[in-house]
């Protein structure tokens, strides 16, 4: 074992003496900044595009607090919390998807196996049919009730002093299953018009969403994405299995219970904003993916995945069909539907078995 | 998680034949008390004695309508779709060798409420039969779709690319579903009664228009059975024992098309019966995909015409649509099974 | 009391209430080529697993540096012992160098992601199990042995002055099994490194242990080096196995020779 063998291509970035150093991926890196790229070119769009369309000048005054009465009223009141509301909800369940799917190593993992999706919808639907609530109480309940599914399902799979995974992914659809029939019931009970608005949460949507919702949301997630980064060598180490992840010095179990509580709090707090919007928690991280061909779980791709996804999206939704909205869950469910279809057919094409 | 030893244990063998066969018998017993239950029980209780002569001698009373028209046809509905989905959804989790699987992984669910949408909808369909035809073809679209995707290039349509594929379709048609439904209120209000399974407001009609689809699917479901068991232990070592693995996967997804695609037009979306019921056979009757299919043909029904029974007691002089107390009533004793025993793996 | 790093007292390990190893006491010599032998479902991986910290002991303590394994940080145990496991999984899509590299983790942190030692240290496995060519394909597009190999190398690029093997040789051809056997002889005599393994074929523990341990039903039957305790009769107890304990021609180890099927022996 003589001289070194040539280094394996990784360039990282050394600074104090060598104290301090950071790996750097370089397909993944141009693909990150290319994504930031779009997302801002779509953030921007969100903000000139609309019923009264202004012009990127105006917005960019606007933003930097030179705009005139109207045109700055409309972007930093009406259109600029909305987009930061999609770009915020977007990351976060790109990030809280390509957790799920590294801890349970399945490209279909998502927050919704832990019932929390059905859980918080059952919840408004049940504020909003049952007790005729508003905006805000509607995003508490939610929230309360996704959080007391996710609670119950993780009580009910635990059994002698610890919780199988298995155990606890069929607990999750169980109680998922019921809480969708106690959602269809409310649904054929409740008066037309709230039925209708009940399934338009259940759709998920950032309609009329303002600084109420944005800055809450916006504090959560500056803790939450962190330390899900944080966590991240951890979670790609996870995936090596338990015992090559133990011999390498992770503390299993502890480490996936953290990994999981990260990814169900900003699940939480995205679904309490703008309604369950599965999809995106679904797709983002296997399209990411895909583009960046990082190894590890992506988080950073996912995030920015996340939220392009989202906010384009969310543009599309109010443009589409103007004058009528469509809530934004279904254009995600559309796009990132069709899309993932078609970059899975054209995987599959070109893959050798 | 629990650590594992490293060599593999020895499965338990299960149950031998003669007592799954009792186990088989004592279900057919219970199926025919809950029809015999299902034409008796309702927001009128009519006693079998009236039942029974109704049935063989025909009558124009009152009570006699009801069973004849109304009861008899509801109970042949809910035996009917309930073998199907049991049929279907253990072929899903044979085909897929996924536990999790349900029969709507391949879209099914999703293609045909998004037809349905789409004829009330665009087109202004507005009967329950004129339904029928619709979700059958919204069905058997998408999960040919699915499978389309899921079987391009080399590899053919695994298990992971069906359902990864189904996931991705089952996302766009619900997306289409829910802009139709949210841009038109009567489309909704017409939608919200459907998507309910409910075997309320069908009658003979409906069952004589999916019967020749689902006895094509149950035929076909039984006649897979062995060749499931050679797929069951991966695809090399099944090719090894002469499965046809392609063939069977292809034949396999036509009858739950066929099997789920009816069941859905007839009644509407039900959702649990496909997931849980194989996991019950499995645990009775081990691993044997025959026995496993006969189980699921049996279990299903009992499961979905109790549930029938039971929301037409509970809510009298209403009744709790079916699709509704499948769920509230499968989902604890799925959760209760889970609990206490070890999983059951395919 | 032995002053050895790695050892343990009255270990009890068990799975789900089977109870494979009872009251179990065993001192890892430092510096030396420890081997676990013994039949199917002796219970020489659950030993392993015990040591390592896999398996947490119903009874009984495991001491690494004097103190018990279990009161130490995970992360400053992993610099020190290292395990190579049995089955491994590696994730979709990842390529040998970024395997090969997740080795580095105790040694990295927040701040010091990838020190010009972790580059080093990568560069050296790769080239010790021969995988550097192998340095930008997909690991699950190897074979079985080029992904031992792969695997190896990451326990190796960990640097650990104690390294745990669970059969490393299974999947391997006969050359790469002596190459991956003198790499660990190796390994101990340049380094000072202190080696355990679980291996499946006695010839080579006999050839390559410096101290062997055998055992049978959840016990050592008997420890020592193999020139001292391997003879015809211990095989027969803890194998059930009649042979022939010659002196190998190369390393003067012992060589077991398998009895024939009756009637097919040459005469001597």
């Amino acid at each position: 074992m003589s001289a070194p063998a040539p280094a394996l291509r990784a360039p990282a970035i050394r600074a104090f003496g060598g104290r301090v150093s950071v790996r750097v991926h370089r397909r993944g890196a141009i693909a990150c900044a290319l994504l930031a790229l779009a997302a801002l070119a779509t953030a921007l769009a969100g903000l000139a595009f609309g019923d009264y369309p202004l012009s990127l000048g105006e917005v960019v005054n606007a933003l930097a607090g030179r705009g005139d009465g109207s045109g700055a009223f409309i972007v930093n009141e009406l259109r600029l919390p909305r987009v930061v509301c999609a770009l915020a909800v977007g990351a976060g369940l790109g990030v809280a998807g390509a957790i799920f799917q590294s801890l349970t190593r399945n490209p279909l993992g998502s927050p919704d196996v832990i019932g929390f999706t059905y859980g918080s919808a059952a919840g408004a639907v049940a504020m909003i049919i049952v007790v005729g609530a508003q905006q805000s109480a509607v995003s508490a309940g939610a929230l309360a009730a996704g959080l007391a599914t996710a609670a119950i399902v993780y009580l009910l799979s635990y059994r002698g002093g610890g919780v199988q995974g298995y155990r606890l992914v069929l607990v999750g659809i169980g109680i998922s299953m019921m809480l969708l029939a106690f959602i269809n019931y409310l649904l054929t009970r409740g008066r037309i018009e709230e039925a209708q608005e009940a399934a338009v949460w259940i759709a998920g949507s950032l309609d009329g969403r303002g600084w109420e919702q944005a800055t809450p949301l916006v504090i959560a997630l500056a803790v939450l994405l962190p330390a899900a980064f944080l966590l991240s060598p951890r979670l790609s180490l996870l995936e090596l299995g338990d015992d090559a992840a133990t011999a390498l010095g992770v503390r299993v179990e502890r480490s996936r219970l953290t990994l999981t509580l990260v990814a169900v709090a900003i699940t939480a707090v995205a679904t309490a904003t703008a309604g369950p919007i599965a999809f995106v928690a679904l797709a983002a991280p296997q399209v990411a993916r895909r583009l960046t061909r990082t190894p590890g779980p992506g988080l950073l791709g996912a995030a920015i995945m996340g939220a392009q996804l989202l906010q384009g999206s969310d543009l599309a939704s109010q443009r589409l069909f103007a004058p009528d909205q469509l809530p934004v869950g279904i254009m995600t469910g559309a796009i990132g539907g069709i899309y993932l279809a078609w970059l899975l057919a054209r995987e599959w094409r070109w893959r050798r078995a | 998680m629990a650590a594992s030893p490293p060599t593999t244990p020895v499965p338990r063998l299960r149950a031998a034949a003669p007592s799954r066969a009792l186990g088989l018998a004592l279900a057919l017993a219970v199926l025919v008390l809950l029809m015999g239950a299902s034409l008796a029980i309702g927001t009128r209780s009519i006693d079998l004695s009236t039942v029974v002569h109704a049935l063989l001698h025909g009558g124009d009373g009152d009570e006699a309508v009801i069973v004849r028209d109304l009861r008899v046809p509801r109970t042949l509905l809910g035996l009917a779709v309930g073998v199907a989905l049991g049929l279907a959804g253990a072929l899903m989790q044979a085909l897929t060798r996924n536990p999790l699987a349900d029969p709507g992984l391949l879209g099914v669910n999703a293609g045909a409420a998004a037809a349905v949408v789409f004829a009330i909808g665009v087109l202004g369909v507005g009967s329950l039969t004129g339904y029928v035809w619709f979700a059958f073809a919204g069905a058997a679209v998408a999960s040919v779709v699915v499978y389309a995707i899921g079987a391009v290039g080399r590899g053919g349509a695994s298990p992971v690319r069906l359902a990864l594929a189904g996931t991705a379709v089952t996302a766009a048609l619900t997306a289409l579903t829910q802009a139709l439904t949210l841009l038109d209120r009567d489309t909704f209000d017409q939608w919200r009664a459907w998507s309910v399974g409910a075997l309320s407001g069908r009658d003979a009609d409906t069952l004589g228009q999916v019967a020749p689809f689902l006895v094509a699917g149950v035929l076909l479901a039984l006649a897979l059975g062995r060749a499931l068991n050679a797929i069951a232990l991966g695809d090399e070592t099944g090719r090894a024992l002469g499965a046809r693995i392609g063939r069977t996967r292809l034949l396999g997804a036509l009858s739950i098309t066929l099997l789920c695609g009816a069941a859905t037009a007839a009644i509407g979306p039900i959702f649990f019966v496909g997931l849980t019921v194989p996991h019950v056979a499995r645990a009775i009757a081990g691993a044997d995909q025959r026995w496993v299919l006969a189980y699921s043909m049996l279990l299903a029904p009992i499961l979905l015409l109790a549930a029938d029974v039971v929301g037409r007691v509970v809510a009298r002089p209403g009744e709790v649509q079916v699709g509704i107390v499948t769920a509230l009533l499968g989902a604890p004793v799925f959760i209760a099974i889970v609990r206490r025993r070890r999983i059951a793996h395919l | 009391m032995s002053t050895d790093r790695l050892r343990a007292e009255g270990l009890r390990l068990a799975y789900d209430g089977r109870v494979v190893v009872d009251g179990l006491s065993v001192s890892i010599p430092d510096g030396g080529f420890t081997i676990i032998v013994g039949p199917n479902a002796c219970g020489k991986s659950t030993l392993l697993r015990g040591l390592s910290r896999m398996l947490k002991p119903r009874a009984g303590t495991v001491y690494l540096d004097g103190a018990a394994i279990s009161s130490q940080p995970s992360k400053q145990v992993a610099r020190r012992l290292g395990l190579l496991p049995q089955s491994p999984v590696a994730p979709d899509a990842i390529t040998v160098g970024d395997l090969v590299a997740r080795g580095r983790y105790p040694h990295q942190g927040l701040l010091r992601q990838w020190s010009r030692d972790d580059e080093r240290a990568v560069g050296e496995a790769l080239a010790a199990t021969g995988t550097a060519d192998l340095a930008d394909r997909a690991v699950d597009e190897l074979s079985g042995g080029q992904r031992q190999r792969v695997w190896l190398a990451m326990a190796l690029a960990q640097e650990t002055p104690i390294l745990l093997l669970d059969e490393p040789t299974t999947f391997l051809d006969i050359a790469h099994q002596i190459e991956v056997l003198d790499l660990c002889a190796e390994l101990r005599e340049r380094r000072g490194h202190t080696l355990v393994a679980v291996l499946h074929d006695l010839n080579h523990a006999c050839r390559y242990a410096t101290h062997l341990i055998a055992m049978r039903d959840g016990r050592i039957a008997a420890q020592g080096p193999p020139g001292e305790i391997v003879d015809a009769e211990l095989v027969e107890e803890v194998f059930g196995l009649r042979c022939q304990v010659i002196e190998d021609p190369q390393t003067g180890t012992p060589l077991i020779i398998p009895a024939a099927r009756t009637g097919t022996a040459r005469l001597a």
